[in-house]
Protein backbone atom coordinates (compact mmCIF):
# COMPACT_ATOMS: atom_id res chain seq x y z
CA UNK A 1 0.00 0.00 0.00
CA UNK A 2 2.65 2.35 0.27
CA UNK A 3 3.92 2.26 -2.54
CA UNK A 4 0.96 3.39 -3.83
CA UNK A 5 1.23 6.81 -6.07
CA UNK A 6 -0.31 9.52 -3.76
CA UNK A 7 -0.04 13.07 -3.58
CA UNK A 8 1.80 15.47 -1.50
CA UNK A 9 -1.09 16.33 0.66
CA UNK A 10 -2.05 12.15 0.88
CA UNK A 11 0.69 11.30 2.64
CA UNK A 12 -0.62 11.33 6.46
CA UNK A 13 -3.53 9.50 5.41
CA UNK A 14 -1.46 6.90 3.20
CA UNK A 15 0.83 6.43 6.05
CA UNK A 16 -1.91 5.82 8.79
CA UNK A 17 -3.76 3.47 6.42
CA UNK A 18 -0.35 1.59 6.40
CA UNK A 19 -0.17 1.54 10.28
CA UNK A 20 -3.64 0.13 10.38
CA UNK A 21 -2.85 -2.37 7.70
CA UNK A 22 -0.05 -3.37 9.11
CA UNK A 23 -1.42 -3.83 12.92
CA UNK A 24 -4.15 -5.76 11.46
CA UNK A 25 -1.03 -8.35 9.96
CA UNK A 26 0.58 -8.09 13.27
CA UNK A 27 -2.59 -9.37 15.00
CA UNK A 28 -3.35 -11.72 12.88
CA UNK A 29 -0.02 -12.99 12.89
CA UNK A 30 0.82 -13.07 16.18
CA UNK A 31 -3.09 -13.92 16.81
CA UNK A 32 -3.31 -11.21 19.48
CA UNK A 33 -6.74 -9.10 19.96
CA UNK A 34 -6.01 -5.34 18.93
CA UNK A 35 -9.82 -4.70 17.65
CA UNK A 36 -10.33 -1.78 19.92
CA UNK A 37 -7.06 -0.10 19.00
CA UNK A 38 -7.60 -0.88 15.21
CA UNK A 39 -11.20 0.98 15.56
CA UNK A 40 -9.96 3.88 17.45
CA UNK A 41 -7.09 4.35 14.46
CA UNK A 42 -9.66 4.17 11.71
CA UNK A 43 -11.95 6.75 13.35
CA UNK A 44 -8.56 8.68 13.66
CA UNK A 45 -8.41 7.97 9.81
CA UNK A 46 -11.93 8.79 9.03
CA UNK A 47 -11.24 12.44 10.77
CA UNK A 48 -7.98 12.81 9.11
CA UNK A 49 -9.44 12.03 5.84
CA UNK A 50 -12.27 14.28 6.41
CA UNK A 51 -10.49 17.46 8.01
CA UNK A 52 -8.11 17.33 4.88
CA UNK A 53 -10.60 16.90 1.84
CA UNK A 54 -12.86 19.57 3.31
CA UNK A 55 -10.05 22.24 3.34
CA UNK A 56 -8.16 21.52 0.07
CA UNK A 57 -6.92 24.43 -1.86
CA UNK A 58 -8.04 24.83 -5.58
CA UNK A 59 -4.53 23.71 -6.61
CA UNK A 60 -4.69 21.27 -4.65
CA UNK A 61 -8.40 20.07 -6.28
CA UNK A 62 -6.52 20.13 -9.49
CA UNK A 63 -3.96 18.20 -8.58
CA UNK A 64 -6.63 15.86 -7.64
CA UNK A 65 -8.19 15.55 -10.95
CA UNK A 66 -4.80 14.09 -12.47
CA UNK A 67 -4.30 11.48 -9.79
CA UNK A 68 -2.57 9.20 -11.76
CA UNK A 69 -4.93 6.33 -9.89
CA UNK A 70 -8.07 8.22 -10.88
CA UNK A 71 -10.56 6.65 -13.22
CA UNK A 72 -10.74 7.77 -16.73
CA UNK A 73 -12.81 8.00 -19.71
CA UNK A 74 -12.31 3.78 -20.49
CA UNK A 75 -12.82 2.92 -16.94
CA UNK A 76 -16.17 4.82 -16.31
CA UNK A 77 -17.64 3.53 -19.12
CA UNK A 78 -16.77 0.02 -18.29
CA UNK A 79 -17.81 0.45 -15.20
CA UNK A 80 -21.03 2.18 -16.36
CA UNK A 81 -22.41 0.59 -19.32
CA UNK A 82 -23.24 -2.76 -20.90
CA UNK A 83 -22.00 -4.07 -24.50
CA UNK A 84 -19.63 -1.22 -25.08
CA UNK A 85 -18.56 -1.21 -28.84
CA UNK A 86 -15.97 1.11 -29.89
CA UNK A 87 -16.21 3.47 -33.19
CA UNK A 88 -12.61 4.37 -34.49
CA UNK A 89 -11.29 7.28 -37.22
CA UNK A 90 -12.12 10.16 -38.32
CA UNK A 91 -12.84 8.93 -42.24
CA UNK A 92 -10.58 11.68 -43.13
CA UNK A 93 -7.24 11.31 -41.77
CA UNK A 94 -6.22 8.99 -39.12
CA UNK A 95 -7.86 7.46 -35.91
CA UNK A 96 -7.18 9.85 -32.99
CA UNK A 97 -6.28 7.30 -29.57
CA UNK A 98 -6.47 10.33 -27.18
CA UNK A 99 -10.58 10.81 -28.38
CA UNK A 100 -12.69 7.45 -27.99
CA UNK A 101 -16.26 6.72 -28.07
CA UNK A 102 -18.86 4.18 -29.41
CA UNK A 103 -22.26 2.74 -28.47
CA UNK A 104 -23.49 1.32 -25.30
CA UNK A 105 -25.84 0.29 -23.15
CA UNK A 106 -26.45 2.63 -19.76
CA UNK A 107 -29.16 0.69 -17.64
CA UNK A 108 -30.51 -0.42 -20.94
CA UNK A 109 -30.75 2.75 -22.76
CA UNK A 110 -28.38 2.81 -25.70
CA UNK A 111 -25.82 5.88 -25.94
CA UNK A 112 -23.38 7.27 -27.45
CA UNK A 113 -20.29 7.79 -25.49
CA UNK A 114 -17.68 9.89 -26.34
CA UNK A 115 -14.68 11.29 -24.21
CA UNK A 116 -11.18 11.85 -24.45
CA UNK A 117 -8.85 8.96 -23.12
CA UNK A 118 -5.67 9.20 -21.00
CA UNK A 119 -2.98 6.48 -20.77
CA UNK A 120 -1.60 4.99 -17.25
CA UNK A 121 1.84 4.22 -17.59
CA UNK A 122 4.21 5.78 -19.94
CA UNK A 123 3.67 3.74 -22.73
CA UNK A 124 0.29 4.07 -22.86
CA UNK A 125 0.21 7.79 -22.10
CA UNK A 126 2.18 8.04 -25.13
CA UNK A 127 0.06 5.88 -26.98
CA UNK A 128 -3.06 7.92 -26.10
CA UNK A 129 -1.37 11.25 -26.47
CA UNK A 130 -1.89 12.04 -22.67
CA UNK A 131 -5.51 12.94 -23.61
CA UNK A 132 -4.43 15.71 -25.92
CA UNK A 133 -6.56 15.61 -29.21
CA UNK A 134 -5.38 16.31 -32.15
CA UNK A 135 -8.17 17.43 -35.39
CA UNK A 136 -8.99 13.93 -36.32
CA UNK A 137 -10.27 13.41 -32.93
CA UNK A 138 -12.70 16.50 -32.99
CA UNK A 139 -13.60 15.32 -35.82
CA UNK A 140 -14.02 11.25 -35.01
CA UNK A 141 -15.86 12.48 -32.13
CA UNK A 142 -18.36 15.04 -34.99
CA UNK A 143 -18.82 12.04 -36.54
CA UNK A 144 -19.87 10.01 -33.66
CA UNK A 145 -22.42 12.52 -32.74
CA UNK A 146 -24.13 12.80 -36.15
CA UNK A 147 -24.17 9.25 -36.14
CA UNK A 148 -26.12 8.98 -32.91
CA UNK A 149 -28.40 11.88 -34.32
CA UNK A 150 -29.53 9.48 -37.06
CA UNK A 151 -30.19 6.82 -35.26
CA UNK A 152 -31.66 8.63 -32.70
CA UNK A 153 -29.58 7.92 -29.80
CA UNK A 154 -28.71 10.43 -26.78
CA UNK A 155 -25.23 11.72 -26.56
CA UNK A 156 -22.83 10.93 -23.13
CA UNK A 157 -19.64 12.71 -23.16
CA UNK A 158 -17.19 12.43 -20.72
CA UNK A 159 -14.68 14.73 -20.65
CA UNK A 160 -10.50 14.54 -19.12
CA UNK A 161 -8.11 16.51 -21.16
CA UNK A 162 -4.69 18.58 -20.25
CA UNK A 163 -5.72 20.85 -24.07
CA UNK A 164 -6.42 19.75 -27.45
CA UNK A 165 -2.81 18.88 -28.38
CA UNK A 166 -0.77 22.25 -29.54
CA UNK A 167 1.78 20.82 -32.08
CA UNK A 168 2.14 21.01 -35.96
CA UNK A 169 0.25 18.25 -37.38
CA UNK A 170 -2.29 19.83 -35.16
CA UNK A 171 -1.93 23.40 -36.86
CA UNK A 172 -1.47 21.59 -40.13
CA UNK A 173 -5.00 19.89 -39.89
CA UNK A 174 -7.16 22.60 -38.81
CA UNK A 175 -6.91 22.57 -35.08
CA UNK A 176 -8.64 25.58 -34.35
CA UNK A 177 -11.50 24.71 -37.37
CA UNK A 178 -12.10 21.50 -35.63
CA UNK A 179 -12.93 22.70 -32.61
CA UNK A 180 -14.97 25.29 -33.95
CA UNK A 181 -17.09 22.90 -36.29
CA UNK A 182 -17.85 21.29 -33.52
CA UNK A 183 -18.94 23.64 -30.85
CA UNK A 184 -21.15 25.23 -33.38
CA UNK A 185 -22.56 21.40 -34.44
CA UNK A 186 -22.84 20.28 -31.07
CA UNK A 187 -25.51 23.52 -30.26
CA UNK A 188 -28.22 21.79 -33.12
CA UNK A 189 -27.47 18.22 -32.76
CA UNK A 190 -31.02 16.81 -32.36
CA UNK A 191 -30.44 14.19 -29.33
CA UNK A 192 -29.94 14.80 -26.18
CA UNK A 193 -26.43 15.57 -25.44
CA UNK A 194 -24.87 15.14 -21.32
CA UNK A 195 -21.65 16.37 -20.66
CA UNK A 196 -19.66 15.05 -17.23
CA UNK A 197 -16.51 16.90 -17.00
CA UNK A 198 -14.96 14.03 -14.58
CA UNK A 199 -11.08 14.88 -14.30
CA UNK A 200 -9.42 17.81 -16.45
CA UNK A 201 -11.42 20.40 -18.62
CA UNK A 202 -9.04 22.47 -20.55
CA UNK A 203 -10.25 25.59 -22.29
CA UNK A 204 -11.16 24.42 -25.83
CA UNK A 205 -10.13 21.04 -26.09
CA UNK A 206 -12.88 20.47 -23.75
CA UNK A 207 -15.33 22.50 -24.90
CA UNK A 208 -14.66 20.76 -28.53
CA UNK A 209 -16.82 18.04 -27.30
CA UNK A 210 -18.28 20.23 -24.10
CA UNK A 211 -21.71 21.66 -25.87
CA UNK A 212 -24.94 19.93 -24.38
CA UNK A 213 -27.96 20.24 -22.73
CA UNK A 214 -26.52 19.91 -19.30
CA UNK A 215 -23.31 20.01 -17.96
CA UNK A 216 -22.05 17.89 -14.56
CA UNK A 217 -18.68 17.87 -13.10
CA UNK A 218 -17.09 15.77 -10.45
CA UNK A 219 -16.02 16.81 -7.21
CA UNK A 220 -12.83 17.41 -7.89
CA UNK A 221 -12.70 18.28 -11.85
CA UNK A 222 -11.45 21.56 -13.10
CA UNK A 223 -12.42 23.13 -16.29
CA UNK A 224 -11.37 26.72 -17.32
CA UNK A 225 -10.40 28.65 -20.60
CA UNK A 226 -6.68 27.72 -20.01
CA UNK A 227 -4.77 25.51 -17.68
CA UNK A 228 -3.02 26.89 -14.27
CA UNK A 229 0.41 26.43 -15.74
CA UNK A 230 -0.83 27.93 -18.75
CA UNK A 231 -2.03 31.10 -16.78
CA UNK A 232 1.08 31.26 -14.45
CA UNK A 233 3.12 31.10 -17.86
CA UNK A 234 1.53 33.91 -19.40
CA UNK A 235 0.53 36.38 -16.64
CA UNK A 236 2.69 35.68 -13.85
CA UNK A 237 5.62 34.54 -16.23
CA UNK A 238 6.60 31.71 -14.19
CA UNK A 239 4.97 28.47 -14.50
CA UNK A 240 5.64 27.65 -11.16
CA UNK A 241 3.47 30.66 -9.61
CA UNK A 242 0.61 27.59 -10.79
CA UNK A 243 -0.92 27.37 -7.48
CA UNK A 244 -1.54 31.38 -7.72
CA UNK A 245 -3.49 31.08 -10.85
CA UNK A 246 -5.57 28.26 -9.58
CA UNK A 247 -6.97 30.59 -7.02
CA UNK A 248 -7.72 32.99 -9.46
CA UNK A 249 -9.02 31.45 -12.21
CA UNK A 250 -11.53 29.80 -10.04
CA UNK A 251 -11.97 26.32 -12.07
CA UNK A 252 -13.52 24.01 -9.38
CA UNK A 253 -16.70 22.73 -9.64
CA UNK A 254 -17.88 25.05 -6.52
CA UNK A 255 -16.82 27.16 -8.53
CA UNK A 256 -18.56 26.60 -11.28
CA UNK A 257 -21.69 26.20 -9.91
CA UNK A 258 -21.38 29.17 -8.12
CA UNK A 259 -20.79 31.03 -11.70
CA UNK A 260 -23.86 29.42 -13.46
CA UNK A 261 -21.99 27.60 -15.66
CA UNK A 262 -22.14 24.22 -14.82
CA UNK A 263 -25.95 22.36 -13.87
CA UNK A 264 -24.28 19.62 -11.17
CA UNK A 265 -21.24 18.94 -8.99
CA UNK A 266 -21.13 15.05 -8.97
CA UNK A 267 -20.10 14.19 -5.23
CA UNK A 268 -16.96 11.85 -5.17
CA UNK A 269 -16.41 9.08 -2.11
CA UNK A 270 -14.17 10.30 0.50
CA UNK A 271 -10.72 11.13 -0.35
CA UNK A 272 -11.79 11.04 -4.63
CA UNK A 273 -12.71 9.12 -7.35
CA UNK A 274 -9.42 7.28 -6.83
CA UNK A 275 -10.26 6.10 -3.50
CA UNK A 276 -12.84 4.23 -4.57
CA UNK A 277 -13.47 4.20 -8.40
CA UNK A 278 -16.86 1.42 -8.38
CA UNK A 279 -18.67 3.84 -6.07
CA UNK A 280 -17.81 6.85 -8.37
CA UNK A 281 -18.83 5.44 -11.30
CA UNK A 282 -22.22 4.22 -9.84
CA UNK A 283 -22.37 7.82 -8.74
CA UNK A 284 -21.82 9.24 -12.14
CA UNK A 285 -24.07 6.46 -13.75
CA UNK A 286 -27.20 7.35 -11.47
CA UNK A 287 -26.95 10.98 -12.21
CA UNK A 288 -25.85 10.27 -16.56
CA UNK A 289 -29.43 8.18 -16.28
CA UNK A 290 -31.22 10.19 -13.81
CA UNK A 291 -30.47 13.30 -16.19
CA UNK A 292 -31.19 11.15 -19.11
CA UNK A 293 -34.28 10.26 -18.57
CA UNK A 294 -35.27 14.13 -17.92
CA UNK A 295 -33.56 15.20 -21.27
CA UNK A 296 -35.48 12.19 -23.21
CA UNK A 297 -39.37 13.33 -21.84
CA UNK A 298 -38.76 16.50 -23.68
CA UNK A 299 -39.66 17.43 -27.27
CA UNK A 300 -36.61 17.81 -28.66
CA UNK A 301 -37.13 21.35 -30.12
CA UNK A 302 -37.62 22.42 -26.70
CA UNK A 303 -34.21 20.91 -25.86
CA UNK A 304 -32.49 23.28 -29.00
CA UNK A 305 -34.04 25.87 -27.77
CA UNK A 306 -33.20 25.74 -24.33
CA UNK A 307 -29.78 24.89 -25.10
CA UNK A 308 -28.90 27.86 -27.13
CA UNK A 309 -31.01 29.85 -24.60
CA UNK A 310 -28.65 28.65 -21.79
CA UNK A 311 -25.21 29.26 -23.83
CA UNK A 312 -26.75 32.66 -25.01
CA UNK A 313 -26.96 33.87 -21.52
CA UNK A 314 -24.13 33.21 -20.20
CA UNK A 315 -21.09 35.98 -19.74
CA UNK A 316 -21.23 38.97 -16.82
CA UNK A 317 -21.06 42.44 -17.96
CA UNK A 318 -23.07 45.92 -17.07
CA UNK A 319 -24.35 48.18 -19.38
CA UNK B 1 -12.90 54.30 -51.08
CA UNK B 2 -12.89 57.44 -48.08
CA UNK B 3 -9.57 57.21 -46.89
CA UNK B 4 -8.60 60.72 -46.51
CA UNK B 5 -12.39 61.61 -44.75
CA UNK B 6 -11.77 63.57 -41.83
CA UNK B 7 -12.85 61.57 -38.45
CA UNK B 8 -16.76 62.16 -38.02
CA UNK B 9 -17.02 60.14 -34.86
CA UNK B 10 -16.32 62.39 -31.31
CA UNK B 11 -14.56 59.36 -29.67
CA UNK B 12 -11.24 59.65 -28.23
CA UNK B 13 -8.76 58.80 -31.32
CA UNK B 14 -5.42 57.45 -29.78
CA UNK B 15 -5.50 54.44 -32.06
CA UNK B 16 -2.06 55.25 -33.91
CA UNK B 17 0.18 52.86 -31.54
CA UNK B 18 0.55 50.71 -33.76
CA UNK B 19 1.84 52.69 -36.45
CA UNK B 20 4.79 54.50 -35.77
CA UNK B 21 4.59 58.51 -36.14
CA UNK B 22 6.96 60.58 -37.70
CA UNK B 23 7.54 61.86 -41.20
CA UNK B 24 9.12 58.76 -42.68
CA UNK B 25 8.04 55.23 -41.46
CA UNK B 26 10.28 51.87 -41.79
CA UNK B 27 8.86 48.66 -42.37
CA UNK B 28 8.92 46.54 -39.64
CA UNK B 29 9.13 43.40 -42.31
CA UNK B 30 11.77 44.29 -44.87
CA UNK B 31 13.43 47.54 -43.36
CA UNK B 32 12.24 49.83 -46.61
CA UNK B 33 11.71 53.79 -45.83
CA UNK B 34 8.55 55.38 -47.22
CA UNK B 35 7.17 58.79 -46.48
CA UNK B 36 4.59 58.07 -43.75
CA UNK B 37 1.93 60.47 -46.35
CA UNK B 38 2.38 57.66 -49.01
CA UNK B 39 1.96 55.05 -46.52
CA UNK B 40 -1.38 56.45 -45.40
CA UNK B 41 -2.43 56.47 -48.89
CA UNK B 42 -0.98 52.77 -49.57
CA UNK B 43 -3.34 51.82 -46.54
CA UNK B 44 -0.38 51.40 -44.16
CA UNK B 45 0.53 48.45 -46.99
CA UNK B 46 4.48 48.02 -47.55
CA UNK B 47 5.52 49.29 -51.01
CA UNK B 48 8.37 47.30 -51.34
CA UNK B 49 7.27 43.74 -49.60
CA UNK B 50 3.68 44.10 -48.92
CA UNK B 51 3.84 43.55 -45.19
CA UNK B 52 0.42 45.13 -43.87
CA UNK B 53 0.46 47.47 -40.78
CA UNK B 54 -1.26 46.72 -38.05
CA UNK B 55 -4.13 49.27 -38.11
CA UNK B 56 -6.90 50.98 -36.08
CA UNK B 57 -10.56 49.47 -36.04
CA UNK B 58 -11.62 52.45 -37.45
CA UNK B 59 -9.43 52.52 -40.63
CA UNK B 60 -10.91 49.35 -41.49
CA UNK B 61 -14.73 50.77 -41.10
CA UNK B 62 -13.01 53.39 -43.21
CA UNK B 63 -11.69 51.21 -45.88
CA UNK B 64 -14.85 48.54 -45.63
CA UNK B 65 -17.94 50.69 -44.91
CA UNK B 66 -19.68 52.77 -47.43
CA UNK B 67 -18.59 56.86 -46.56
CA UNK B 68 -16.84 54.98 -43.70
CA UNK B 69 -20.41 55.31 -42.01
CA UNK B 70 -21.05 52.47 -39.02
CA UNK B 71 -24.25 53.16 -36.71
CA UNK B 72 -22.64 51.98 -33.47
CA UNK B 73 -25.01 49.52 -31.11
CA UNK B 74 -24.06 48.43 -28.10
CA UNK B 75 -21.30 50.76 -27.02
CA UNK B 76 -21.80 51.23 -23.23
CA UNK B 77 -21.69 47.66 -22.45
CA UNK B 78 -18.68 47.47 -20.28
CA UNK B 79 -16.80 44.28 -18.56
CA UNK B 80 -17.89 43.38 -14.93
CA UNK B 81 -14.96 41.32 -12.80
CA UNK B 82 -16.45 38.22 -12.28
CA UNK B 83 -13.37 36.10 -10.60
CA UNK B 84 -12.34 39.44 -8.84
CA UNK B 85 -9.68 38.41 -10.61
CA UNK B 86 -5.83 39.36 -9.76
CA UNK B 87 -2.49 38.83 -11.00
CA UNK B 88 0.30 41.61 -11.15
CA UNK B 89 -3.10 44.13 -11.45
CA UNK B 90 -6.72 43.60 -10.77
CA UNK B 91 -8.74 43.24 -13.32
CA UNK B 92 -11.08 46.46 -13.24
CA UNK B 93 -7.46 48.29 -13.65
CA UNK B 94 -6.58 46.46 -16.36
CA UNK B 95 -9.88 47.28 -17.63
CA UNK B 96 -9.46 51.11 -17.09
CA UNK B 97 -5.86 51.37 -18.29
CA UNK B 98 -7.10 49.68 -21.85
CA UNK B 99 -9.87 52.04 -21.82
CA UNK B 100 -7.90 54.90 -21.64
CA UNK B 101 -5.10 53.85 -23.74
CA UNK B 102 -7.74 53.23 -26.87
CA UNK B 103 -10.39 55.41 -26.36
CA UNK B 104 -12.72 52.30 -26.26
CA UNK B 105 -15.04 50.96 -23.63
CA UNK B 106 -14.05 47.17 -25.29
CA UNK B 107 -12.12 44.90 -27.40
CA UNK B 108 -14.66 45.23 -30.08
CA UNK B 109 -17.17 47.85 -32.00
CA UNK B 110 -20.31 46.48 -33.50
CA UNK B 111 -23.07 47.99 -35.46
CA UNK B 112 -24.79 48.34 -38.76
CA UNK B 113 -23.82 49.94 -42.03
CA UNK B 114 -23.38 49.08 -46.06
CA UNK B 115 -20.85 47.78 -48.21
CA UNK B 116 -21.24 48.67 -51.60
CA UNK B 117 -25.28 49.20 -50.89
CA UNK B 118 -25.51 45.96 -49.01
CA UNK B 119 -26.98 46.50 -45.69
CA UNK B 120 -24.50 44.54 -43.24
CA UNK B 121 -24.25 43.77 -39.76
CA UNK B 122 -20.81 44.30 -38.34
CA UNK B 123 -17.87 43.64 -35.90
CA UNK B 124 -14.42 44.66 -35.61
CA UNK B 125 -11.83 43.70 -32.45
CA UNK B 126 -9.52 46.09 -31.26
CA UNK B 127 -6.28 44.64 -31.09
CA UNK B 128 -4.83 47.25 -28.64
CA UNK B 129 -7.82 46.42 -25.96
CA UNK B 130 -5.86 43.59 -23.68
CA UNK B 131 -4.48 42.24 -26.95
CA UNK B 132 -8.26 42.21 -28.75
CA UNK B 133 -9.04 39.31 -26.04
CA UNK B 134 -12.51 38.19 -25.66
CA UNK B 135 -14.35 37.66 -22.33
CA UNK B 136 -17.94 38.55 -21.67
CA UNK B 137 -18.23 41.52 -23.05
CA UNK B 138 -16.47 41.34 -26.66
CA UNK B 139 -18.49 37.55 -26.71
CA UNK B 140 -22.05 39.43 -25.93
CA UNK B 141 -21.52 42.41 -28.53
CA UNK B 142 -20.36 39.43 -31.25
CA UNK B 143 -23.50 37.59 -30.50
CA UNK B 144 -25.78 40.63 -30.69
CA UNK B 145 -24.33 41.17 -34.08
CA UNK B 146 -25.44 37.97 -35.27
CA UNK B 147 -28.59 38.64 -33.54
CA UNK B 148 -28.61 41.75 -35.95
CA UNK B 149 -27.86 39.25 -39.16
CA UNK B 150 -30.82 37.13 -38.12
CA UNK B 151 -33.11 39.63 -37.28
CA UNK B 152 -32.98 41.92 -40.14
CA UNK B 153 -31.71 39.02 -42.52
CA UNK B 154 -28.97 41.19 -43.50
CA UNK B 155 -25.35 39.43 -44.09
CA UNK B 156 -22.74 39.46 -40.92
CA UNK B 157 -19.00 40.28 -41.79
CA UNK B 158 -16.35 40.50 -38.76
CA UNK B 159 -13.01 41.23 -39.27
CA UNK B 160 -11.45 39.36 -36.38
CA UNK B 161 -8.05 40.27 -34.48
CA UNK B 162 -7.12 38.46 -31.03
CA UNK B 163 -5.14 36.74 -28.82
CA UNK B 164 -8.02 34.54 -27.82
CA UNK B 165 -10.05 34.60 -24.63
CA UNK B 166 -9.59 36.60 -21.90
CA UNK B 167 -8.02 34.46 -19.13
CA UNK B 168 -8.95 37.42 -16.43
CA UNK B 169 -12.88 36.20 -16.99
CA UNK B 170 -12.44 31.94 -16.69
CA UNK B 171 -14.69 30.10 -17.92
CA UNK B 172 -16.79 32.92 -18.69
CA UNK B 173 -14.86 33.70 -21.25
CA UNK B 174 -14.64 30.35 -22.97
CA UNK B 175 -18.45 30.35 -23.19
CA UNK B 176 -18.45 32.81 -24.96
CA UNK B 177 -16.99 30.68 -28.07
CA UNK B 178 -20.22 28.48 -27.31
CA UNK B 179 -21.95 31.52 -26.90
CA UNK B 180 -21.31 33.01 -30.30
CA UNK B 181 -21.06 29.36 -32.52
CA UNK B 182 -24.34 28.30 -31.11
CA UNK B 183 -25.89 31.37 -32.61
CA UNK B 184 -23.65 31.41 -36.12
CA UNK B 185 -25.18 27.91 -36.45
CA UNK B 186 -28.71 29.49 -36.66
CA UNK B 187 -27.73 32.30 -39.52
CA UNK B 188 -26.28 29.55 -41.16
CA UNK B 189 -29.59 27.50 -41.21
CA UNK B 190 -31.40 30.87 -42.41
CA UNK B 191 -28.89 31.11 -44.99
CA UNK B 192 -27.31 34.11 -43.56
CA UNK B 193 -24.13 35.21 -45.56
CA UNK B 194 -21.05 35.30 -42.70
CA UNK B 195 -17.74 36.94 -44.29
CA UNK B 196 -14.71 36.00 -41.67
CA UNK B 197 -12.22 38.52 -42.16
CA UNK B 198 -8.43 37.63 -40.28
CA UNK B 199 -5.88 40.00 -39.63
CA UNK B 200 -3.14 39.65 -37.90
CA UNK B 201 -3.02 37.83 -35.29
CA UNK B 202 -6.03 35.59 -34.92
CA UNK B 203 -5.19 32.78 -32.86
CA UNK B 204 -6.94 30.70 -29.89
CA UNK B 205 -10.13 31.20 -28.69
CA UNK B 206 -11.43 33.25 -31.46
CA UNK B 207 -10.03 31.39 -33.99
CA UNK B 208 -11.27 28.66 -32.36
CA UNK B 209 -15.05 29.48 -32.63
CA UNK B 210 -16.50 32.41 -34.84
CA UNK B 211 -13.26 33.44 -36.81
CA UNK B 212 -13.39 29.62 -38.33
CA UNK B 213 -17.08 29.78 -39.02
CA UNK B 214 -17.56 32.29 -41.86
CA UNK B 215 -19.14 31.05 -44.85
CA UNK B 216 -16.44 32.60 -46.72
CA UNK B 217 -12.87 33.34 -44.88
CA UNK B 218 -10.57 35.56 -45.56
CA UNK B 219 -7.43 36.65 -44.37
CA UNK B 220 -4.80 39.50 -44.72
CA UNK B 221 -1.20 38.88 -46.30
CA UNK B 222 1.26 37.41 -44.01
CA UNK B 223 -1.04 37.40 -40.52
CA UNK B 224 -0.49 35.06 -37.76
CA UNK B 225 -3.12 32.76 -37.43
CA UNK B 226 -3.30 29.34 -35.30
CA UNK B 227 -5.01 27.40 -32.68
CA UNK B 228 -1.95 27.39 -30.40
CA UNK B 229 0.45 30.31 -30.05
CA UNK B 230 3.45 29.54 -31.76
CA UNK B 231 5.94 29.47 -28.52
CA UNK B 232 3.62 27.33 -26.64
CA UNK B 233 4.09 24.42 -29.62
CA UNK B 234 7.66 25.27 -30.15
CA UNK B 235 7.96 24.32 -26.26
CA UNK B 236 5.80 21.50 -26.54
CA UNK B 237 7.34 19.70 -29.45
CA UNK B 238 10.87 20.96 -28.48
CA UNK B 239 12.17 21.93 -31.76
CA UNK B 240 12.02 25.29 -33.95
CA UNK B 241 9.25 25.52 -36.28
CA UNK B 242 9.10 25.67 -40.08
CA UNK B 243 9.07 28.81 -41.86
CA UNK B 244 5.52 30.90 -42.48
CA UNK B 245 4.04 27.96 -39.71
CA UNK B 246 1.08 29.90 -39.25
CA UNK B 247 0.69 32.51 -41.54
CA UNK B 248 -1.79 33.06 -43.69
CA UNK B 249 -0.30 31.65 -46.71
CA UNK B 250 0.33 28.36 -44.64
CA UNK B 251 -3.29 28.30 -43.60
CA UNK B 252 -4.09 29.03 -47.54
CA UNK B 253 -2.11 26.53 -48.53
CA UNK B 254 -3.63 23.90 -45.69
CA UNK B 255 -7.05 24.53 -47.23
CA UNK B 256 -8.48 26.44 -43.97
CA UNK B 257 -9.07 30.01 -45.38
CA UNK B 258 -10.14 30.57 -48.95
CA UNK B 259 -8.33 33.72 -49.73
CA UNK B 260 -5.68 35.92 -48.85
CA UNK B 261 -7.07 39.68 -49.76
CA UNK B 262 -4.82 42.33 -50.11
CA UNK B 263 -5.89 45.46 -47.93
CA UNK B 264 -6.84 47.49 -51.07
CA UNK B 265 -8.72 45.19 -52.70
CA UNK B 266 -10.97 43.87 -49.09
CA UNK B 267 -13.83 45.82 -49.56
CA UNK B 268 -14.35 44.81 -53.02
CA UNK B 269 -13.84 41.04 -52.75
CA UNK B 270 -16.42 41.16 -49.71
CA UNK B 271 -18.61 43.06 -51.99
CA UNK B 272 -18.18 40.86 -55.26
CA UNK B 273 -19.10 37.79 -52.49
CA UNK B 274 -22.32 39.26 -50.73
CA UNK B 275 -23.49 39.78 -54.52
CA UNK B 276 -23.62 35.92 -54.73
CA UNK B 277 -24.63 34.95 -51.39
CA UNK B 278 -27.25 37.67 -50.76
CA UNK B 279 -29.69 38.57 -53.19
CA UNK B 280 -32.94 40.62 -51.21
Amino acid sequence: MDERVHLNFERPIIELEKKISDMKDFSVGEDIELSGEIASMEKKLAKLRQEIYSSLTRWQKVQLSRHPRRPYTLDYIRMMSQGFIELHGDRCFADDKALVGGFAYIDGQPVMFVGQQKGRDTKEKLFRNFGMAHPEGYRKALRLFQLAEKYDIPIVVLVDTPGAFPGIGAEERGQAEAIARNIREMSRIRVPIVIVIIGEGASGGALGIGVGDRVLMMEYAWYSVISPEGCAAILWRDAAKAPDAAEALKPTSDDLVALGIIDEVIKEPSSGAHNDPTVAANTVKQRIVETLRELMSKPIDDLLRERIEKYRHMGEFEE
Amino acid sequence: MTWFRKDKSGLARQEKKDIPEGLWTKCQSCGEVVYSRKMEELLWVCPNCDFHFRISSQKYIDLLLDDGALEQFDTTISSKDPLKFKDSKRYPDRIKQAQQKTGKVEGVTSGLGTIDGIPVSFAIMNFEFIGGSMGSVVGEKVARAIDRSIEREIPLVIVSCSGGARMQEGILSLMQMAKTSALLAILAEKKIPYISILTNPTTAGVMASYASLGDVILAEPKALLGFAGPRVIQQTIGEDLPEGFQSSEFFLEKGFVDRIVHRKELRDTVSRLLKFMWRR
